[in-house]
C-alpha cells in the first residue's frame, strides 16, 4: 500500500523527495506545489487538510501540510519550502481545500509568507498595523514597536489578492469585502451570542444575511510563541486555557506527543485515569453546550438544569485535581496525583443520575415545537463541505463524516473500549445538537466499562528531571470535545520546543460560519453559531 | 358583596358639601386619583419585577433575591433608587426630541389603560360605553414609543429591534382585537361595567364554552406577543440584538421601558381577567346560593388582583420555558394560524349567540 | 456577612475616616445613605467575558452559587444599563480599544472588577507579545479578584467588597472614588470616535 502511494507520488512529481517513517513525508519544490496538491486532492483522495504548520528554519521559511484521506484514513505530510527568504511566497491551495483560506491567513499573519492566489490575504489575528511577524525567529519583541493603544483599530474595507504574472513578478490587487451599498451590522466582539470575543461583520438585507466576515484575534495570546521559550513541562498548562472545557483531552494530547518523543511509556493505571477524565470532561462540556445553546435560542432555564450535572462533574474533578477549571492534571509520565478515594463512588453516582437528566433535557427542549422549528433544516452543512472546511468533532459527525479520532486513529486505550461513534446524516443544527446528546451517553458507556477496572500501579512513572527531546518532529491528534485537536512539536534537541504548533478544532468551526449562514436569517446565525459550538480562546490561542 | 361605589359617592358628596362647587370637587378628585394611580403604578411594577425574579428562580432551582429585605422584597426598591439617579447618557447624532419622547410614550400608553381597568366593585376610574374599545386604542400607542426609540437611537441593533417590534405588534393587535370582539359579541356591550355585570352568574370562559376558550387561548398567545415577552421577545432578543430597541437608553429612561414591560404584563392579564374571568366578579355557580354568598365575602379587589396575578404567572411561565421564535415563524403563526382560527371562532360565536346556545 | 469575617476592614475604615474628616450635613448624609443603600444593593453586571473566568461567572449565576440572591442576576447586554463590569479574562491588544469603549459607554456610576490573574497582571501570558499586562492602565479598577480562574466564591466576595465600597461613597460632595476616577480619566482621556 505504502509503496503504491510512493510510486504514484513519484510519477506525479518527479522532484518529490519521499521519506517514510511513522508518517509518509514528501518534500516538494514550491514551483510544482499547486499541481501536486490538486493531484493529491483529486487523484489520491487526500480530501481533509488537517493543518498547515508555518515554519521558520532560520535559513528559509516554509509550510508543512498535514493531509488525510478520509476514505482509507492514510496520512501524509508535505513539506514546501518558500524559495525566497526576503519575500517568501507559496502557491495557495485555497481552491482545493476551503479551509486553506483561513489556515494560510494564519501562516501569513505569523510568518509573513504570502500565498499567491489566496482570495483573502489579510492578517487574521493581529491588527493590520501590526509591525513584524511574531513567530519568525528574528521577531523583535520590543513592546514599543507595537504599543497598547486605546484608539479604535484601523479597519479596511479591502482585502488583498496576490497574483503571479507569467514572468514571475508578484502583483497585489485590492478587492472589496462588502459592496458599497450593503447594510453591514457589526455583531461582536462584545455580544452575548458570540460565545466570547468573536466579531462578525454581517451584511444583511432586511433580516436575511448576505455575507459574514469573521474577525478573530480578540483573545489571541500568542501561546505558540511563549511555548518556544519554555521547557516542555512548562508548556503543559497552556492546554487548560485554550478550550477550557477540553482541558483534559488537550493535556492528554501534548503529554502523548512529548512522551512519544522522549520514549516514555506510561502505566496502564495512568492511561485509564486519563481516559476517564477525558470522557468526564466530554460530558461536562456537552452539558454546557446544551445549556448555552438553549439559552441562545431563548430557553434560559435549560442552562440551569444542565449546569447542575456539570457542577457534579466539576466536584468529582475538583476532589482529584484540586481545581474547577484549569486542572493541569495530566503530566509527562502519567498524572499529577492519584485519584481521590471517593472518585469511584462519585462517578457511579453521576452515572446513575445521568440518564434521567438526559431524558429530562429531551422532554423540555428537544421535542418542543418551537425548538424544532428553529433547528431543523437550519444551517445545512453537507459532508463534502464539512470535509473541505475541516469541520471535525460532533459538528462534522452531524454531517455524516466519521471523523472521531478515537475510532480512526485510536490512541491510549480507546482501541479496547466498546463504544459507538455517533453519526447523523441530517446535516442541520438539530443533528449537531442530537449528536452531542448521544455522545454523552457513549461517554457514560466508556466510563462504565472502566470505572470498576481501574488497575493498580503507579499513577506516574519516573521521568528524567530535565526533559530533552531528540531532534525531530511529532504530530499527535486527539478527539477534543469539539473536534480533532492536534499538536505539532519540532525539536532541535534542547529542553524547549523549536516550534510548537497547536491545531485547534474551533478555528474551522468559526471559519465555516460564513459558508453556512449565507441566505438565512439573523436569528439563524445565532442558531448555527451556537450549534457549531466554537470556543474563541481555542481558535485564537 | 361590598359595593365600593358607596364609599366613592360618599367621598364625592363630602367634598361637595365642604367646597360647595362641583368643579373644584371634581378637580380635587382627579388629582387624588392621579396620585393614587401613580403610586399604584410604581408599587405594582416593583412588585411584578420582584415576582418575576422569584418565579424565574423557582423554575430554575434557585432561591432568587433574598438579601435585601425579607424574601428580597426590597430588591426592586433598591433597583429603583439606583436607576433613578443613574446617568442619562446623551448621544451624538440622535434625534434628540424623539429619543427623549419615546420612553414617555410607552409609559403613557400603559398608564392610560389603567384608567378603565375595573379594580373592584365600584372602584373604576371611568366607566363609559366604549371602555373596551378605548383600552385597545390606547394600548396601541405603546408600539409608537418602541418604534421611535429604535429609530431615533441611530443604532443598527435598535433599528432592527424596532422594525421587528412594529411588525409583531401590528400583527398581534389583530388577534387581540378579534378575540375581544368575540367576547363583546357574547356580552352584547362594550362597556366594561356591562361586561362584568353579564358575568354575574357565570364567567364567560364557562358560559361561552368552546368559542370563549378558543378566544382565551388566542388572547393569551397574542397578549404575550403584545408585551414583547418570551417566547415572543424578538424586539429585545438578548442573544441576537443585545438589548433590542432600548439598547441605547440608560438610567430612568431605560427604567421606563423596563417598568412598562411589567405593567403591560399586568394590563394584558387584567384584560384577560375582565373578559374571561369576570373581572372583580367572585366565582359564582348558578343555583348554589350558599356557595355564592361565601364567595361574596372575599373582597372584589382581591378577586381581581388574584386572577390577574395568576394569569401573569402563566405568562411568566411561558417565558421561562419556551425558546424564542424566529421573526418569520412569528409572523406566519399570526397570519396563517391565529387569524383564520380567530375569524372562524368569531363566526362560531355569532352563530351560538344568535341561536342562544350559550349558558 | 459578619463584619469580622472581612479580611481587609482597615482599608474601608481608612476610607470612612477620610470621608468623615470633612464633616457631613445631616440631611445630605441621610440622603447619601439612602442612595448608597440602593446602589450597593442593586449591582447589575455587564455581560462581558473573554475567556475561562467568564465560564466561572456563568457558574456564579447558576443554581449552586446563585448570584440572584444578592440581586446581581440582571446581567445587561447593553453597557448603557449596567453598573459594573466584571473583566473576566485576558485583555489583548486588539481587545483594548473595544474594552475601553465599553467602559466609556457604561453609565455613571460605574465600577470595574478585575477578575482573574490575566486581568490583574497578564497572568500566565506575561511573556506574550499580544497581551495587555493588567487592565489598570486602561480603566480605573475598583476591586481585584485573584485566581486563575477565581472560584465563584471568590467572585461573590469580590462583588460584595465592591458593594461595601459603594456604601461608604459620597454622592454629594464627591470625595474618594469619584475624584480618583476623574484624575484617571484626565490621564487617560476618552478617545474620540472618528466616525462620530
Amino acid at each position: 500500500m505504502a509503496i503504491d502511494i510512493n510510486e504514484k507520488i513519484q510519477s506525479l512529481c518527479s522532484e518529490a523527495q519521499i521519506e517514510t517513517g511513522s508518517i509518509l513525508q514528501v518534500t516538494v519544490p514550491e514551483s510544482g506545489w499547486h499541481t501536486f496538491a490538486s493531484a493529491l486532492r483529486n487523484q489520491l483522495g487526500f480530501d481533509f487538510l488537517v493543518t498547515i504548520v508555518g515554519m521558520d528554519w532560520k535559513d528559509s521559511y516554509g509550510c508543512l501540510y498535514y493531509l488525510t484521506n478520509t476514505g482509507d484514513n492514510t496520512h501524509i505530510r508535505i513539506k514546501v519550502i518558500a524559495a525566497n527568504r526576503e519575500n517568501p511566497t507559496i502557491q495557495s491551495v485555497a481552491d482545493l481545500w476551503a479551509i486553506a483560506t483561513i489556515y494560510e491567513r494564519e501562516v501569513y499573519d505569523f510568518f509573513g509568507i504570502i500565498f499567491i492566489n489566496n482570495p483573502d490575504m489579510r492578517r487574521l489575528f493581529l491588527s493590520i498595523d501590526w509591525k513584524g511577524y511574531p513567530l519568525r525567529k528574528d521577531y523583535d519583541m520590543n513592546p514599543e514597536l507595537n504599543p497598547i493603544s486605546t484608539e479604535s483599530e484601523r479597519q479596511s474595507d479591502f482585502t488583498n489578492v496576490y497574483t503571479q504574472a507569467a514572468d514571475g513578478s508578484i502583483e497585489c490587487n485590492q478587492k472589496r469585502i462588502f459592496q458599497p451599498d450593503d447594510f453591514v451590522v457589526n455583531i461582536g466582539p462584545q455580544h452575548p451570542a458570540t460565545h466570547g470575543v468573536l466579531r462578525f461583520r454581517t451584511a444583511v438585507d432586511g433580516e436575511t444575511i448576505k455575507k459574514i466576515d469573521v474577525y478573530m484575534g480578540y483573545i489571541h495570546r500568542g501561546v505558540e510563541k511563549i511555548c518556544e521559550g519554555l521547557t516542555y513541562p512548562q508548556t503543559l498548562h497552556f492546554m487548560d486555557r485554550l478550550d477550557y472545557f477540553s482541558a483534559h483531552p488537550y493535556h492528554h494530547c501534548l503529554c502523548m506527543a512529548i512522551e512519544e518523543a522522549a520514549g516514555i511509556t506510561i502505566s496502564r493505571r495512568a492511561q485509564v485515569i486519563r481516559v476517564l477524565m477525558d470522557e468526564l470532561s466530554r460530558i461536562a462540556s456537552h452539558c454546557l453546550f446544551i445549556g448555552t445553546y438553549c439559552m441562545d435560542l431563548g430557553a434560559t432555564t435549560m442552562l440551569f438544569y444542565t449546569l447542575r450535572v456539570r457542577e457534579q462533574i466539576l466536584d468529582i474533578m475538583e476532589r482529584t485535581c484540586g481545581a474547577r477549571m484549569t486542572f493541569n492534571y495530566d503530566c509527562i509520565g502519567g498524572v499529577m496525583q492519584d485519584l481521590h478515594e471517593n472518585f469511584v463512588p462519585d462517578v457511579k453516582a453521576l452515572l446513575e443520575i445521568l440518564p434521567a437528566n438526559i431524558k429530562e433535557y429531551n422532554k423540555i427542549f428537544t421535542g418542543n415545537v418551537i425548538a424544532r422549528n428553529r433547528m431543523e433544516g437550519v444551517g445545512i452543512l453537507s459532508r463534502e463541505d464539512a470535509v473541505s472546511w475541516a469541520v471535525t468533532g460532533p459538528s462534522g459527525r452531524a454531517s455524516g463524516w466519521a471523523c472521531d479520532v478515537r475510532k480512526t486513529d485510536p490512541y491510549s486505550i480507546y482501541a479496547e473500549l466498546d463504544f459507538d461513534e455517533v453519526i447523523r446524516t441530517e446535516c442541520d443544527s438539530m443533528a449537531r445538537f442530537k449528536v452531542r446528546m448521544d455522545e454523552m451517553q457513549q461517554s457514560a458507556r466508556i466510563i462504565e466499562q472502566l470505572i470498576d477496572n481501574i488497575p493498580e500501579g503507579e499513577y506516574c512513572v519516573k521521568v528524567p528531571k530535565v526533559i530533552k527531546l531528540p531532534a525531530g518532529h511529532w504530530f499527535k491528534t486527539v478527539e477534543g470535545c469539539r473536534g480533532t485537536f492536534g499538536i505539532y512539536i519540532e525539536s532541535d534537541g534542547t529542553t524547549s520546543p523549536y516550534r510548537l504548533k497547536i491545531a485547534p478544532p474551533c478555528l474551522p468551526l468559526a471559519a465555516v460560519v460564513d459558508h453556512i449562514t449565507t441566505g438565512s436569517k439573523i436569528a439563524d446565525l445565532i442558531t448555527i453559531g451556537g450549534s457549531l459550538d466554537y470556543i474563541v480562546p481555542d481558535m485564537d490561542r | 358583596m361590598q359595593d365600593l361605589s358607596l364609599f366613592t359617592s360618599w367621598f364625592h358628596n363630602t367634598l361637595l358639601n365642604l367646597l360647595g362647587h362641583e368643579w373644584i370637587a371634581v378637580t380635587l378628585e382627579c388629582i387624588i386619583v392621579g396620585v393614587i394611580l401613580l403610586l399604584l403604578y410604581a408599587v405594582l411594577a416593583l412588585f411584578y419585577i420582584w415576582f418575576e425574579r422569584k418565579v424565574c428562580a423557582a423554575f430554575q432551582c434557585r432561591l432568587g433575591p433574598n438579601r435585601v429585605g425579607p424574601w428580597g422584597i426590597l430588591q426592586s426598591v433598591a433597583d429603583m433608587f439606583k436607576i433613578l439617579i443613574k446617568e442619562l447618557i446623551t448621544l451624538n447624532h440622535v434625534d434628540r426630541l424623539l429619543f427623549a419622547v419615546a420612553p414617555y410614550l410607552v409609559i403613557i400608553a400603559s398608564m392610560l389603560a389603567f384608567a378603565v381597568l375595573p379594580w373592584g366593585n365600584g372602584l373604576q376610574i371611568i366607566d363609559f360605553n366604549v371602555g373596551i374599545f378605548f383600552l385597545v386604542a390606547v394600548s396601541s400607542i405603546g408600539v409608537l414609543g418602541i418604534l421611535l426609540a429604535g429609530w431615533s437611537s441611530n443604532n443598527k441593533f435598535t433599528l432592527i429591534g424596532a422594525l421587528r417590534s412594529g411588525a409583531q405588534m401590528i400583527s398581534y393587535e389583530l388577534s387581540i382585537g378579534l378575540s375581544i370582539v368575540t367576547i363583546v359579541c357574547l356580552a352584547g356591550t362594550m362597556s366594561i361595567g356591562g361586561i362584568i355585570e353579564q358575568q354575574r352568574d357565570l364567567w364567560f370562559i364557562f358560559s361561552g364554552h368552546i368559542p370563549a376558550i378558543i378566544a382565551f387561548v388566542i388572547y393569551m398567545i397574542a397578549g404575550t406577543a403584545e408585551t414583547n415577552r418570551g417566547p415572543f421577545d424578538l424586539p429585545e432578543a438578548e442573544s441576537e440584538l443585545t438589548a433590542g430597541y432600548h439598547t441605547e437608553y440608560s438610567g430612568i429612561h431605560f427604567g421606563f421601558f423596563y417598568l412598562a414591560e411589567y405593567l403591560n404584563l399586568f394590563i394584558v392579564s387584567g384584560v384577560a381577567t375582565l373578559l374571561f374571568f369576570g373581572g372583580w366578579m367572585p366565582f359564582h355557580i348558578p343555583g348554589l346560593d350558599a356557595f355564592n354568598n361565601v364567595m361574596d365575602y372575599i373582597p372584589s379587589v382581591v378577586w381581581f388582583m388574584g386572577k390577574a396575578i395568576f394569569l401573569s404567572f402563566i405568562i411568566i411561565w411561558f417565558k421561562w420555558t419556551f425558546p424564542r421564535l424566529r421573526i418569520d415563524q412569528l409572523l406566519s403563526l399570526e397570519w396563517k394560524y391565529l387569524l383564520p382560527i380567530n375569524l372562524f371562532n368569531l363566526a362560531l360565536m355569532v352563530a351560538i349567540v344568535a341561536a342562544g346556545w350559550h349558558l | 456577612m459578619p463584619y469580622d469575617a472581612w479580611k481587609d476592614n482597615e482599608y474601608i475604615e481608612n476610607l470612612v475616616k477620610e470621608l468623615q474628616e470633612n464633616g457631613v450635613n445631616v440631611i445630605v448624609g441621610s440622603l447619601d445613605k439612602l442612595i448608597n443603600w440602593g446602589r450597593s444593593n442593586s449591582l447589575w453586571p455587564l455581560t462581558f467575558a473573554t475567556s475561562c473566568c467568564g465560564i466561572e461567572f456563568v457558574s456564579l449565576g447558576a443554581a449552586r452559587y446563585d448570584m440572584a440572591r444578592f440581586g446581581w442576576e440582571v446581567a445587561r447586554a447593553s453597557p448603557r444599563q449596567a453598573d459594573f463590569m466584571m473583566v473576566a479574562g485576558t485583555i489583548v491588544h486588539r481587545m483594548v480599544p473595544v474594552f475601553r469603549r465599553l467602559y466609556d459607554q457604561l453609565a455613571e456610576p460605574k465600577y470595574v472588577i478585575a477578575c482573574g490573574s490575566c486581568a490583574i497582571s497578564g497572568g500566565p501570558f506575561r511573556k506574550s507579545y499580544h497581551v495587555a499586562m493588567g487592565i489598570e492602565d486602561i480603566v480605573p479598577v475598583d476591586v481585584f479578584v485573584p485566581g486563575c480562574p477565581p472560584r465563584p466564591e471568590a467572585m461573590i466576595y469580590g462583588i460584595m467588597q465592591l458593594s461595601r465600597k459603594i456604601k461608604v461613597e459620597k454622592f454629594f460632595g464627591g470625595v474618594n472614588r469619584q475624584q480618583k476616577q476623574a484624575e484617571f480619566l484626565k490621564e487617560h482621556p476618552v478617545q474620540e470616535n472618528p466616525n462620530d
